[in-house]
């Protein structure tokens, strides 16, 4: 089990919770155990959202693993110059 | 709209072309004679891309007409280095990396050698304000203005 | 994928040096090929018809005439670049911004185009072509068009993120947040508070080189683009999924490139100049005039940002909460989002919290600025950390250091920070000269923070090793600064062999796999670790083919210095084969000898800035100079450390010109009255001092070198250090940028009553 907190707008379809606990070895696991309990994921999760595991931002790395204990944050994915 | 016949020197050789009357200069070197050297940034004379030295003066190639050329002497980036050797200024751009995405360095290039052909021990206030029509993006400057102080002091002693 | 991309210390022979680039002598004599440069046999010229009109409805296009006229080959508009976006949001609003579909958006906004035989008969067919427009209310400023009585620009649009959904459409996208704890308490606790609203003008990226591209698409599907962008894979793919191309019968190269700094990351007028041609039947050159650049490619956000900070007499801040506006142009955007997400991200805070609105504006379409949104909210916050540290009578640095965010300070947008580089940039900035060097009347000096996220993202390199032992490095990311050369040094690194002994190319798109573009500072944090990963993949060829030579078993073969050693002492005797050795026997060995990595470089790792600013601000005029700046900032491992320091210098310089100088004008016609260089005046050489650079190297835990990336973060701290001068000297709090001299005479004035 990782908690795995949101930001904002995600918190808001979430029914205003800011963490919520899931069963996930990896990113793709934690976003497809996502978009099951929580359908109104699943745009945002196909526009693209980073994932900080323990400060370290993911974007495209959906093969990692959420080590146990380790912090994981969800972010917008960013434009950058 | 009939062409103007124009003969002319660039970079030391003779050369004949047909343009428009209105046909900028830049436009000459660079659709009809190929020297691409010189870059269009603007258009309007405030970016110093286009520059080259019209009988010993630097001009930008867009504020002049093509015609205009007739009877005179035009230096372009491209009759800079000579046979396998680059010049001083090349040379220095780039030892000190003078240039990142390099749009601007032909018409540092001409502008620079320009200066240090009427001023060949420029202060960094007279390089400063030598090239400040000229438009660089990228580097702040400072790398462009020690590259042309370096070239200046190894052309003094050339 | 077997690469284990972390952190391991090394010393270097090859990284850290400062050779020539590879594409240098090209740039130097004029032969570097940028956008414009390039021509196609039977080619036309295409130019676009922008609207004049910052909001109109399209009524009616009428093209017959300039179709008539002799030399047109072909003429357009939206009719000709149907809809494929396929409810794909982003890209509707990219295609709509190609060539407006219904209404016309901003002053610029593209509507019509023609490709003719030259640009005399392009020009005389624009004029030849009328429209009917129905003009409608406008609105340009970011905070008018908050306002409920504001025109509409989308009545399609109720902003996201709030707690109900609202009932009546509005110009604001969407609102986001962040922060943790509870800032309402974290004030009660303050002794001190500051809060005060800012304001920012919208600025242009500036590149000296227009967007410029050549097309061709040919009667069997297939078609080619030469264009001037900073990610020729996702113009393929943009381009394909607008044109209904098949991606890799698209085939784009990318030219060199005359500055982009975010402003060439979605395509603007490619999709036109490849529908021009398919219309045509020949090849089409389409070049942005400067004017153009100005009215219809991508500016970044004008903002209007309130922030409030409170700190104890001890000098620790015990809450900060922001509120941030930003415009995005006639298209939702997530500006302000990021605006939210970086403002204090520099300080360690138990209590922050940031709101961020996207405002819909009639002016083009905001487009990434280096470390986009920014330094904008660093202007803000850091103008308030400065003014905080007067009242509360501490020194400006030391209040700082006392708050910065270090290892395992949990972030204002979140998660918790691995080792960062903020305080070692602070420490050494207090240690600078700079710091100590007097001031002389009317002269003040100021500091400031930047942050920055700093990106990886898809990313492929190939690496050919010929028979001659020279090696061949194609990358897949735009060199926008020098990148060539870092990769150069890379991979030279890796193999243990001279820089010389190496040329990097940047690769079209049909001859390396998918990379995404060069932005959020990836490309040489992300291609060099694609570049290390194919390195030693060539070396495991490297060592299997000498294996072959020697007739000994691969494993006992290992890579130092450029060579194969075979190890133990049953091989005392067999020397060492060096890289060259190898290459001149690969073609009875197993054939070519190459290199590849595809990857996904992830764990950017984060940046931060520290810059010093002196200026001299002349109480008649309200002109300020900037009479002396330094850089501070963390490279991670500086490559190739001359162009780290350019990367730095030229983010100042860009900062300077915004913060003094540079801002978008419009009339109350809603059009743009300074398209042009002699109106929006970006920094010459006569107005900046040489900047000072150093570099820190705070190695990230998730590159083979330690690399961070460099690019952008040097753009954050200028606003915000050179307003903290400004008011210094000039002895008044500066809340508007740009501080042009009538808006800081008219501070002066005010100040004196």
């Amino acid at each position: 089990m990782v908690e795995v907190t949101l930001w904002g707008a995600l918190s808001q379809l979430a029914g205003g919770q800011s963490k919520v606990e899931v069963e996930a070895k990896d990113i793709r696991e934690l976003f497809r155990k996502l978009a099951e309990q929580y359908p109104a994921f699943e745009p945002w999760i196909d526009k693209g959202i980073a994932v900080a595991i323990d400060g370290v931002i993911y974007r495209d790395t959906w093969g990692k693993t959420l080590p146990l204990g380790a912090e994981v944050f969800l972010l917008p994915r960013l434009a950058g110059g | 709209m009939a062409g103007v016949a124009v003969s002319t020197v660039i970079n030391g050789d003779a050369v004949e072309y047909l343009c428009q009357p209105d046909e900028p200069l830049l436009d000459v070197l660079r659709d009809r004679l190929g020297l691409t050297g010189a870059k269009e940034g603007c258009g309007t004379g405030d970016c110093g891309a286009c520059s080259i030295i019209l009988d010993d003066r630097l001009v930008c190639s867009c504020l002049v007409l093509g015609a205009e050329a007739e009877g005179r002497r035009i230096e372009t980036v491209e009759g800079m280095a000579h046979g396998e050797k680059l010049h001083t200024l090349q040379q220095k751009f780039l030892e000190h990396a003078a240039l990142q995405c390099g749009i601007c360095t032909p018409g540092f290039l001409i502008a620079a050698k320009d200066l240090l052909a009427k001023n060949p021990d420029p202060t960094e206030e007279e390089i400063r304000f030598g090239l400040a029509g000229n438009l660089c993006r990228c580097t702040g400057y400072d790398k462009i203005v020690r590259a042309v102080q370096d070239a200046a002091q190894v052309m003094k002693g050339a | 994928m077997n690469f284990d991309p972390r952190y391991s210390g090394r010393n270097f022979s090859s990284v850290g040096t400062r050779p020539i680039r590879p594409d240098g002598v090209d740039k130097v004599t004029g032969r570097a090929r940028y956008g414009a440069d390039f021509n196609m046999a039977g080619q036309l010229v295409g130019r676009v018809l922008r609207s004049p009109h910052a909001h109109a409805l399209i009524r009616k296009i009428d093209t017959s005439k300039a179709e008539k006229l002799a030399g047109v080959k072909a003429v357009i508009t939206a009719k000709d670049l149907p809809d494929l976006t396929n409810g794909d949001a982003g890209m509707y609003d990219i295609l709509d911004n190609c060539m407006a579909r219904t209404k016309a958006l901003y002053d610029g906004h593209a509507v019509a185009a023609v490709a003719a035989i030259d640009a005399r008969t392009a020009r005389q067919a624009l004029k030849l072509i009328e429209i009917d427009y129905e003009v409608l209310a406008h609105v340009t400023d970011v905070d008018e068009a908050m306002q409920h009585h504001a025109p509409l620009i989308n009545d399609a649009i109720f902003t996201e993120g709030l707690e109900e959904k609202p009932v009546k459409p509005s110009n604001v996208t969407k609102r986001s947040q962040f922060g943790h704890g509870d800032v309402h308490q974290g004030f009660g606790a303050a002794d001190f508070i500051v809060e005060r609203s800012f304001k920012t003008e919208q600025t242009h990226q500036g590149y000296i080189e227009p967007h410029a591209c050549v097309a061709s698409v040919n009667l069997d599907g297939t078609a080619e683009l030469w264009v001037c962008t900073q990610g020729h894979f996702v113009y393929r793919q943009h381009c394909a999924q607008l044109l209904g191309l098949e991606a890799s019968k698209l085939r784009v190269t990318s030219s060199e490139i005359g500055g982009g700094f975010g402003g060439k990351t979605h395509v603007w007028a490619e999709p036109v100049a490849l529908a021009l041609s398919r219309k045509a039947g020949r090849p089409v050159k389409l070049v942005m005039t400067r004017d153009e650049v100005f009215r219809a490619s991508g500016p970044t956000s004008a903002t209007s940002i309130d922030v409030k900070i409170g700190a104890r007499k001890d000098g620790t801040i015990t809450a900060a909460e922001a509120t941030l506006r930003y415009s995005a142009g006639p298209y939702a955007g997530s500006w302000a989002e990021i605006g939210a997400m970086t403002a204090f991200a520099c300080y360690r805070l138990d209590n922050v919290k940031t709101v961020g609105f996207e405002v819909l504006v009639n002016r083009p379409k905001t487009a990434a600025y280096r470390a986009p949104s920014a330094p904008m909210a660093a202007f803000a916050v850091e103008s308030a950390v400065d003014e905080l540290a007067k009242e509360i009578g501490i020194d400006p640095v030391e209040f700082r250091i006392k708050n910065a965010a270090q290892e395992g300070t949990r972030s204002s947008y979140g998660p918790v920070y691995g080792p960062i580089g903020i305080g070692p940039t602070l420490e050494a900035v207090k240690a600078h000269p700079h710091m100590k060097a007097p001031l002389k009347q009317n002269q003040g000096r100021g500091m400031a923070c930047g942050f920055w996220f700093n990106f990886g993202g898809q990313t492929c390199v190939d690496l050919n090793i010929g028979m001659d032992g020279s090696v061949s490095l194609a990358v897949g990311t735009v060199d926008v600064g020098g990148s060539r050369a870092s990769l150069s040094l890379v991979a030279a690194e890796e193999l243990g062999i001279d820089y010389a002994q190496l040329k990097a190319v940047v690769a079209d798109t049909s001859s390396l796999g998918y990379n995404d573009m060069t932005d959020g500072s990836r490309g040489t944090f992300s291609s060099s670790m694609a570049t290390i990963s194919a390195a030693r993949n060539a070396i495991k060829i490297l060592r299997d083919r000498a294996a072959q030579m020697w007739d000994i078993p691969v494993d006992d073969v290992v890579w130092e210095q450029g060579h194969a050693v075979a190890k133990g002492d049953k091989y005392g005797n067999l020397g060492k084969l060096s890289l060259r050795d190898i290459a001149a026997k690969s073609g009875t060995t197993g054939g070519p000898i190459a290199g590849h990595s595809e990857l996904v470089a992830d764990g950017a790792g984060v940046s931060f800035a520290t810059h010093i600013c002196d200026v001299e601000v002349d109480p008649e005029t309200g002109a300020t100079r900037v009479i002396r700046y330094t850089v501070v900032q963390d490279a991670g491992k500086a490559v190739h450390p001359t162009y780290v320091e350019g990367q730095y210098q030229g983010g100042a310089a860009q900062g300077i010109g915004w913060a003094l100088n540079e801002e978008y004008i419009y009339g109350k016609d809603g059009r743009l009255q300074n398209a042009g260089f002699l109106d929006y005046r970006i920094p010459v050489c006569s107005d900046l001092p040489m900047i000072d650079t150093q570099i820190l190297e705070i190695p990230n835990p998730n590159h083979p070198y330690g690399v961070r990336g460099v690019g952008e973060t040097s753009i954050v701290p200028p606003l915000a250090a050179i307003a903290n001068a400004v008011s210094n000297a000039a002895g008044v709090r500066m809340t508007h940028i740009p501080m042009s001299p009538p808006r800081i005479l008219a501070a002066i004035e005010a100040e004196r009553g």
